[in-house]
């Protein structure tokens, strides 16, 4: 009897687990491996094609434009992480002290995470393109009469600050859940001390806080190299391809470009500088959430 | 009924809400002025472009001169016609409808399918070898890229006849599988076994104890995962994208990006239609705050 009980409990996790996992392999590892075997071809997206060995991969390394989408993707990714921890964690800090309305602040705080990107980007592009120019001939500051937006060399920026504007809510939930974790006898004891503020927070509150910070480190890295609906709304990867990031260049070039193989390989690459970046940075948080 | 509500709200951190606040207000002293005035302030950042938006969709295109006063000041009557205009030419409720629908499937799919595949996990893979490699094979899905995945699929969908909503859908359930597979298995640490022991001693079938106890006993992580699927996909442009471009149907923040031509220089129907297309989920934050920073916070915390 029990063990026919067992038999039944056995079969029914397995039958659980079957749909996810013929999904799973159906729409994630099969498109996956189909997209390396493309990264072989000199296909187009449409017609026949041929297989073309390594080209593809020795072609994107003297390929200016994917070299720029990199070079643009990596400035965009570690600015963009650098400030959204930075900004969020000094938020975290106010909004987790003794203040007034707080629930109400942490919710306005909180209101650009569910905001689609796309929209706040379009919001942003006349920001930029009108208000701030006004701004700037209304005061007679030279460097803002012109959107950033068309300025080459300043785009990106434009895009970072939407960017951070979106991602700093999330990781400010992610540090206020962090603080909330450190018992308040810890700082009572650096009180008695004679701790200074600074000090608290360097030799206290950071040390405690570090598995949130490896979490958000890893999380914004992860979101900012992404980028897409952003760079969609604002700028279209102009001027002049400056703005153009990773998944922006493979969707406009692979889908419509007549790229599909080498766009494919582009993908490939990209997923493993995704998957080492990740390993690095766990790798190197744990290290450090070890040592203290 | 009130008590059922209550419990949508993820406990753990409800509760440490709760002793941080409490603690630091046992220890007595005022609240700060000084830096409820700064992140008063700082809101400035956040609510200056939802004003902008608000104020705009009002106007008519003749109220909107060159200067900041064109952009930013009131307007002459609260008129509503460039929400009718909006509605008209995005055929708004149309795309509403998708979006919800996609959500709503979406939502659904994932409590059923990743609750039974994280449940299924969780009890085996301490245990089994089999269960922890197919845990690792689907929790590494966190790390590939969309960008790899969208020109196989759009064939693939394509060709299974699925280049529509039903393949959003079904793709969305794919795309947060690793995450919420990683929740719901973790969450089983939490239900001890005698659970599902003491049901089989009455005579009850795995599957039938699975529905009736265990899966109403996760409802906190149920929350969570419908909560973070929900702002996934309700937001999400570049799968519609891709996969929809051939269907008549369009989501919400697609429509605004077809339309975007048709807009032309006429901000004030652009920013109407943005602020419907915003409007929805702000609506929905403000009446489920709570269980939403609960829920996000969860799963990252979790994750």
């Amino acid at each position: 009897m029990n063990k026919k009980k067992m038999n039944d409990r056995q079969k029914t996790y397995i039958l659980m687990i079957i749909p996810a996992l013929v999904l799973f392999v159906a729409f994630n590892t099969i498109p996956l491996i189909t997209g390396a075997m493309y990264s072989f071809t000199n296909y187009r997206g449409y017609g026949s094609y041929d297989f073309v060995g390594l080209r593809n991969y020795i072609d994107l390394f003297s390929d200016s434009r994917v070299g720029n989408s990199y070079l643009f993707t990596f400035k965009y990714a570690i600015a963009g992480t650098i400030l959204v921890n930075l900004l969020s964690l000094l938020l975290a800090l106010g909004l987790n002290s003794k203040i007034k309305c707080k629930s109400l602040l942490r919710g306005v705080y909180f209101l650009p995470n569910i905001l689609g990107g796309l929209i706040i980007g379009y919001i942003f592009s006349f920001i930029f393109t009108y208000i701030i120019p006004a701004v700037g001939s209304a005061l007679h500051i030279g460097f803002l009469e012109n959107s950033i937006l068309a300025s080459e060399k300043f785009a990106w920026i434009g895009v970072l600050i939407v960017g951070v504007w979106q991602a700093v809510a999330m990781n400010t939930i992610i540090y206020i859940s962090g603080l909330q974790t450190i018992p308040a006898d810890i700082y009572e004891a650096g009180m008695i001390d004679g701790a200074s503020r600074w000090q608290t927070f360097k030799d206290l509150t950071l040390p405690m806080l570090m598995p949130f910070v490896s979490t958000n480190l890893i999380l914004s890295t992860k979101n900012m190299l992404m980028v897409f609906d952003q760079i969609m709304a604002l700028t279209k990867g102009g001027p002049a391809q400056s703005t153009e990031s990773i998944s922006y260049l493979i969707y406009k070039n692979g889908m419509d470009g007549g790229q599909f193989g080498f766009q494919s390989a582009n993908a490939v690459v990209f997923f493993v500088v995704i998957v080492t970046i990740s390993i690095f940075q766990m790798a190197v948080t744990n290290k450090k959430e070890e040592q203290l | 009924m009130s008590g059922s509500k209550r419990s949508f709200v993820p406990q753990p951190i409800e509760a440490k809400v709760k002793s941080a606040d409490e603690i630091k207000n046992d220890k007595g002293g005022k609240s700060s002025v000084f830096l409820t005035i700064l992140l008063v302030l700082g809101c400035v950042t956040i609510l200056f472009p939802l004003y902008m938006t608000i104020i705009i969709a009002f106007k008519s295109p003749s109220e909107m001169t060159n200067d900041i006063n064109g952009a930013l000041s009131l307007p002459q009557s609260f008129s509503l016609d460039n929400f009718a205009e909006a509605m008209r030419v995005t055929d708004f409720w149309h795309s509403l409808g998708n979006s919800i629908v996609i959500t709503a499937a979406t939502i659904i799919l994932s409590l059923v399918i990743h609750s039974m595949a994280g449940y299924a996990i969780g009890r085996n893979m301490n245990r089994k070898k089999g269960f922890k490699m197919i845990y690792f094979y689907i929790v590494s899905g966190m790390f590939v890229p969309f960008a790899i995945l969208m020109m196989p699929l759009v064939k693939q969908t394509a060709n299974l006849g699925l280049d529509n909503m039903a393949g959003v859908v079904i793709l969305y359930t794919v795309f947060y599988m690793p995450m919420n597979v990683m929740l719901y298995s973790g969450y089983m640490k939490n239900v001890p076994m005698a659970m599902e022991e003491a049901a089989d001693m009455d005579g009850s079938s795995a599957w039938r104890t699975y529905w009736t106890i265990i899966f109403p006993m996760m409802k906190p992580m149920h929350a969570t995962v419908a909560v973070l699927t929900a702002l996934g996909t309700w937001n999400d442009v570049m799968t519609p994208l891709v996969i929809m471009s051939g269907s008549d149907n369009v989501t919400l923040p697609l429509a605004q990006l077809n339309f975007q031509t048709q807009f032309g220089t006429n901000y004030n129907l652009a920013f109407a239609s943005y602020l419907l297309a915003l409007l929805p989920i702000v609506i929905f934050y403000i009446i489920c705050q709570k269980q939403i920073i609960g829920g996000v916070a969860n799963g990252a915390v979790k994750g």
